[in-house]
């Protein structure tokens, strides 16, 4: 186990189809974070971007854009890219940062402005890159790789399309009463059944949009914290940013095959489950011990994989769990009280913050009628392109 | 004039016909096998690292998952903004030689409804587009046995 550090402040901006910069996004979060942990941004020692997406690859740079958009007081600086898992790895460097005493308090912004459409590779002829690759001789997008899955688990474990459905279901009853989600309207599994087909078995009710938003979070010490009158912050107990394991059997984004498991057995577990299992040994804790979890449903049907990645139930009995009301409000461990993206769609830099947010909201019993009653700990979970897990447990 | 056939991704496939190969690379020391073909390195972390050598992988698979792409995806995927867009099937099969898990688009006529994941496919040229000097050529995965 590692030594815990504060979450000192959370703030986020509403999600949606806004039409400004990402930098407006982030200032917004980054300030309603410090006003939240009632810190002034000049006394901010480190300040840590996640860096904007563009065609799978790192966009504009973070870090020092909001550092200069906030006016510049000379604090450390620190940019990072880990797609979808940058958010995570942002609390992981300024984490690294409180605990080895480079910087008392560490400010965390991601932000971004989604292109339109698919997400889609960077331009130019790149025929040694993967993602340009997958779209060129395959035109494999991302719904695509969510389609095989979703097919894969209906194959295996008998998931239906009403299944799926009702994640969704279950999501956007919790994103209508977050005041960020972009989405804040009841779906019926009807409407889910409705929607036009995207990339078979999955509809466009099943997949996340792409959106605008920003997150943030301001971390310190734990003695920062006393001393700033926080005696019982919520507190960041584990970051978990793993690699796969060679050889990693589960076909990944953007990934045209997987490695192959002749010469070598593949680990007891698959990669995302590694993703948790190490969060889970960093902070001394196992599934049982959860009160919620914020889980990347990149698609109803990845959020029932998470489900048995996350270990809340046994491999193949994640609808089984959905089913039984155990992951929605008022059940054994609910399961993406934000609403998840299903009704945030992705603002891909700041969503593993998002996540971060949420638990903090839940944690200080803050979170208003998407309350978990007596919340105590809370996991996050994620996975970004190219191989980068993403997991954070937050307790109080 | 003809067009002439060139593939679209250089070496990764070879022959045509019942001859049609997937071309992967093997590790001399350790014998991992990757496709997509890495030739640099070995990337297997517990292996010093030996020669990798080109190696035809099976013909033969099971249909470890499938899908459809609806919607006309992005450049660089070619295809004609004129044209009405008509879905293609993307289907991820395993060799059990290889353990590998191998993407590709199935044969065209294909959809998902002719196929169930286990299903058996075979590796098949095919045609990935056109342009007005060259037919560029890829991999396809045809059903063993179509369901009518």
């Amino acid at each position: 186990m590692t030594a815990d550090v504060a979450v000192l402040g959370v703030g986020m901006h509403p999600w949606g189809k806004w039409g400004h910069g990402f930098v407006r996004y982030g200032v917004t979060a980054a300030r309603a974070a410090l006003a939240d942990a009632g810190v002034e941004w000049r006394d901010v020692g480190s300040i840590v971007g996640a860096d904007t997406v563009r065609g799978g690859y790192p966009g504009h740079v973070a870090g020092a854009t909001f550092a200069k958009a906030l006016g510049w007081q000379g604090a450390r600086v620190t940019s990072v890219y880990a797609a979808c898992a940058s958010g995570a790895q942002a609390i992981g460097a300024a984490r690294a940062q409180i605990l080895a005493g480079l910087a008392d308090v560490v400010l965390v912004v991601g932000a971004d402005a989604a292109p339109k459409g698919f997400f889609r590779p960077a331009g130019g002829e790149r025929p040694d890159d993967p993602d340009w690759l997958r779209f060129r001789l395959l035109g494999a997008t991302n719904p695509t790789y969510f389609g095989l899955y979703a097919r894969r688990r209906m194959a295996v474990h008998g998931d239906t399309l009403e299944d799926f459905a009702q994640v969704k279901v279950k999501n956007a009853a919790m994103g209508a009463l977050n005041p960020y989600a972009r989405y804040r309207k009841r779906v019926t599994a009807e409407e889910v059944a409705a929607s036009a087909p995207v990339a078979d078995p999955l509809r466009l009710l099943d997949i996340c949009a792409t959106s605008d938003g920003g997150a943030a979070v301001v971390l310190s010490s734990l003695e920062f914290a006393r001393r700033h009158g926080a005696a019982r912050p919520v507190r960041v107990r584990a970051v978990s940013t793993v690699t796969p394991r060679f050889p990693n059997t589960v076909l990944d984004l953007p990934d045209i095959a997987t490695d192959s498991a002749a010469a070598v057995a593949p680990a007891e577990v698959t990669f995302r489950a590694s993703i948790a299992r190490a969060a889970y040994e960093e902070a001394g804790i196992g599934p049982g011990d959860l009160s919620l979890a914020e889980v990347y449903d990149l698609t109803t049907a990845l959020e029932l994989q998470w489900y048995e990645d996350l270990g809340l139930c046994g491999e193949g009995e994640a609808a089984k769990l959905l089913r039984e009301g155990a992951t929605a409000p008022g059940g054994r461990i609910p399961v993406n009280t934000s609403g998840g993206l299903a009704s945030f769609g992705e603002a891909v830099p700041a969503q593993a913050l998002a996540q971060v947010c949420e638990l903090t909201w839940q944690l200080r019993g803050r979170a208003g009628g998407r309350q978990v009653p007596g919340a105590r700990v809370g996991i996050t979970a994620n996975q970004g392109l190219f191989g980068h897990g993403s997991s954070v447990v937050a307790v109080v | 004039m003809p067009r002439i056939r060139l593939p679209a991704v250089a070496n990764w496939f070879t022959g045509t016909g019942e001859d049609f190969r997937l071309l992967g690379t093997r590790c001399s020391d350790c014998a991992s096998v990757f496709f997509p073909r890495e030739d640099v390195h070995c990337r297997n972390p517990g292996c010093a690292g030996g020669a990798l050598v080109e190696v035809p992988l099976s013909p033969h698979g099971r249909v470890w998952s499938y899908t459809d792409g609806r919607y006309r995806p992005p450049s660089p995927y070619v295809s004609d903004p004129e044209l009405p867009w008509r879905p293609y099937t993307l289907i991820a099969v395993e060799l059990p030689a290889e353990r590998i898990v191998v993407l590709g688009q199935a044969v065209p006529g294909v959809t998902v409804t002719d196929l169930t994941v286990g299903m058996d496919v075979r590796a098949v040229p095919g045609v990935l587009y056109e342009d007005a000097e060259t037919t560029w050529t890829t991999w396809h995965w045809r059903p063993v046995e179509v369901r009518t």
